[in-house]
């Protein structure tokens, strides 16, 4: 037996680029799918919310300006960091999901694909669902997509790492910012990909990441009025419900949790559900046979 | 206090206050002994005092009468190059209806200009009950003629600023010079007459030290001044709670010797409602209850207003509010 202490991670939220504990101090024990102990999450209370959202609204001038090809440099960044922890998430998948390693590997490798698939998405998405409308009149009608803004993403509960990255990564791909909750079970691989996020140039404050129990956080977030849009995905019904009523009352967009298979490839549903389309006239003068009148 | 020996009150000839302690501003010399000899400041202490009356746990119904004193005692501030007719009228709606959706809102103390936009604001204030603040003697800087300051003033006042607030003459009073920086309030408490009162910015950043603090407080509130005010919001170092703390035990002391109660201004770097609420926690535990009220304390902020009015939001409804319902000043 070697006489070395073992040394165990303190795992902490992801908000604002840094790494704090719970604003109350709570954690809660996460354990594997045999009911072993695993470490303490941090226990996300309402004002750890509300500090995530003032986080990801700073964030979001400075993300949604970015060309959307820089943030294709930069989520692929995340992508060759996660290949580089990929040892580090298998066995965190693994224990979270009780699959053997091997299932774990191909779970993770789907993961670094997807964000990959995702980041090439992100200056593409605008000529798939925008571009120039034929007007008859002597203007430019352009319909281009714009970012929502602060997007509360409810990380699916049973797929506690690729379910996680899809649906985070398309809300980030077309320059919204995320606050995210992780599965309320295996918080785990989402609490790592916050310490990737944060040494790949994603800027603080994009992705922040809390832990902790997804009813008692995501109220507070889905009746916040600085929150623009909130995904449901790891919502059952009767939660579902309730957000979506107190969502209402600042007409948040909304994305209903739906059966979704992670492991297939996803259609482009998750990116536009976050966009706006903005669609402006613009003058261009009567044009003669010499061109333009102007 | 452990303090300075107490003076008999005597008369004075020129616009200086009497009372116990009008000797002390005879000469330079008698001055200069006298703020040399207040108590040193123990920084130390100053500090963890300020920090530990930071800790205090204000909630529900206690936050929400400490947030409408706090709006009751903004001053809500521009003072930028680029301020124009609009921005001022724009600023003055908002001092008198600060939260348009609640009309249970209280209005602000005042509004606070450069001279020139006095009379903007005053006709955008007319009739509500909020003053008009105007900075005045070559603010921020202070660096101009006694002459140049006091047409600063003059110009203020005869626009119709209700309250004037003025610099020291930090150069002055660093290089030793009470009694010029004395006198200099003096002119200025006399160009302000009847109509204003008058706040005293000693630009605390500026000062250095604690010690100075003290003493250009006590040197401020012999000369006349209605209000000891921080700083002037336009250098690195603004209001923090240790220098509100000395400048409120100061007011405190100074009403205890000579029955004259002065008001404080913190100005500048206080942007969230939790920060305001220490504020009024070291007003109540420092000065006490007399000075809980707009007449003897005040913010000098803008973005602060609409923090506050956020967390006003959030108690009225419950929900977290946003900065998409303030107004962007």
């Amino acid at each position: 037996m070697s006489d070395r202490l073992s040394v165990f991670k303190t795992y902490k939220l992801y908000v604002g680029g840094k790494f704090p504990r719970s604003e109350s101090g709570r954690v809660y024990e996460v354990s594997d799918s045999k009911g072993n102990w695993l470490a303490n999450a941090p226990l996300s209370s309402r004002k750890d919310a509300r500090d995530a959202v003032v986080a990801a609204r700073k964030a979001f001038g400075g993300w949604s300006g970015a060309t959307a090809y820089n943030r294709g440099q930069v989520l692929y960044r995340v992508a060759e960091m996660l290949e580089g922890r990929r040892e580090q998430f298998v066995r965190e998948v693994a224990e979270a999901e009780g699959l053997s390693k091997a299932k774990a590997a191909a779970v993770v490798d789907a993961t670094v694909d997807r964000w990959v698939w995702y980041a090439g998405w992100t200056d593409k998405i605008a000529q798939v669902i925008g571009g120039a409308n034929p007007v008859a009149g002597p203007y430019f009608n352009l319909s281009s997509p714009e970012p929502t803004g602060v997007v509360a993403v409810l990380a699916p509960q049973e797929s506690s790492f690729l379910g996680l990255v899809s649906v985070v990564a398309p809300v980030i791909a077309t320059g919204n910012t995320a606050v995210v909750i992780a599965s309320e079970k295996a918080p785990l691989p989402a609490l790592s990909l916050g310490e990737v996020l944060a040494t790949s140039d994603v800027p603080g404050g994009v992705v922040n990441v809390l832990s902790g129990r997804t009813a008692e956080i995501a109220a507070p977030l889905a009746a916040h009025q600085d929150v623009n849009a909130i995904d449901l995905a790891g919502a059952d019904e009767a939660l579902a419900k309730e957000l979506e009523i107190a969502a209402a009352d600042n007409l948040k967009r909304v994305l209903r949790p739906q059966a979704v298979d992670y492991s297939e490839t996803p259609g482009i549903d998750r990116m536009t559900a976050f966009l706006e389309t903005k669609t402006v006239w613009h003058p261009t003068g009567s044009l003669g046979a010499s061109g333009s009148s102007y | 206090m452990p303090t300075s020996p107490k003076f008999s009150a005597s008369l004075e000839e020129g616009g200086a206050p009497t009372h116990a302690l009008s000797d002390v501003t005879a000469s330079d010399s008698t001055l200069r002994r006298f703020l040399h000899g207040l108590p040193g400041v123990d920084a130390v202490g100053l500090e963890a005092r300020a920090a530990s009356l930071g800790t205090r746990s204000i909630k529900t119904t206690a936050k929400a009468y400490a947030i409408d004193l706090a709006i009751s005692m903004v001053d809500l501030t521009t003072l930028e190059g680029a301020d124009t007719p609009g921005k001022v009228r724009a600023l003055g709606a908002k001092a008198v209806h600060p939260d348009p959706t609640d009309r249970t809102t209280p209005t602000t103390a005042a509004v606070c200009v450069y001279p020139d936009m006095v009379a903007v604001a005053k006709e955008a204030v007319a009739g509500s009950g909020v003053k008009v603040a105007s900075v005045a003697t070559a603010f921020p800087a202070g660096r101009a003629a006694l002459e140049v300051k006091l047409a600063d003033v003059r110009d203020a006042v005869a626009a119709g600023a209700d309250e004037i607030d003025m610099v020291i003459d930090r150069g002055a009073f660093l290089a030793g010079k009470y009694l010029k920086v004395y006198d200099e309030i003096v002119a200025v408490r006399e160009a302000c007459g009847d109509s204003a009162r008058l706040k005293v910015i000693f630009e605390t950043g500026e000062l250095s030290t604690y010690d100075n603090i003290r003493r250009a407080s006590w040197l401020g509130m012999l000369a006349g001044a209605d209000f000891i005010k921080t700083s002037t919001g336009k250098v690195a170092v603004n209001a923090t709670p240790a220098n509100t703390l000395l400048m409120l035990e100061a007011v405190r002391d100074f009403r205890a010797q000579t029955g004259v109660q002065v008001g404080v201004k913190p100005a500048g770097g206080i942007r969230t409602t939790k920060d305001a609420i220490k504020f009024l926690v070291l007003v109540n535990e420092t000065a006490g209850e007399d000075w809980l009220d707009n007449q003897w304390f005040r913010f000098g902020a803008s973005s602060l207003l609409n923090d506050l009015l956020m967390q006003r939001q959030k108690l009225a409804t419950g929900r977290y509010s946003g900065p998409d319902y303030v107004t962007v000043d």
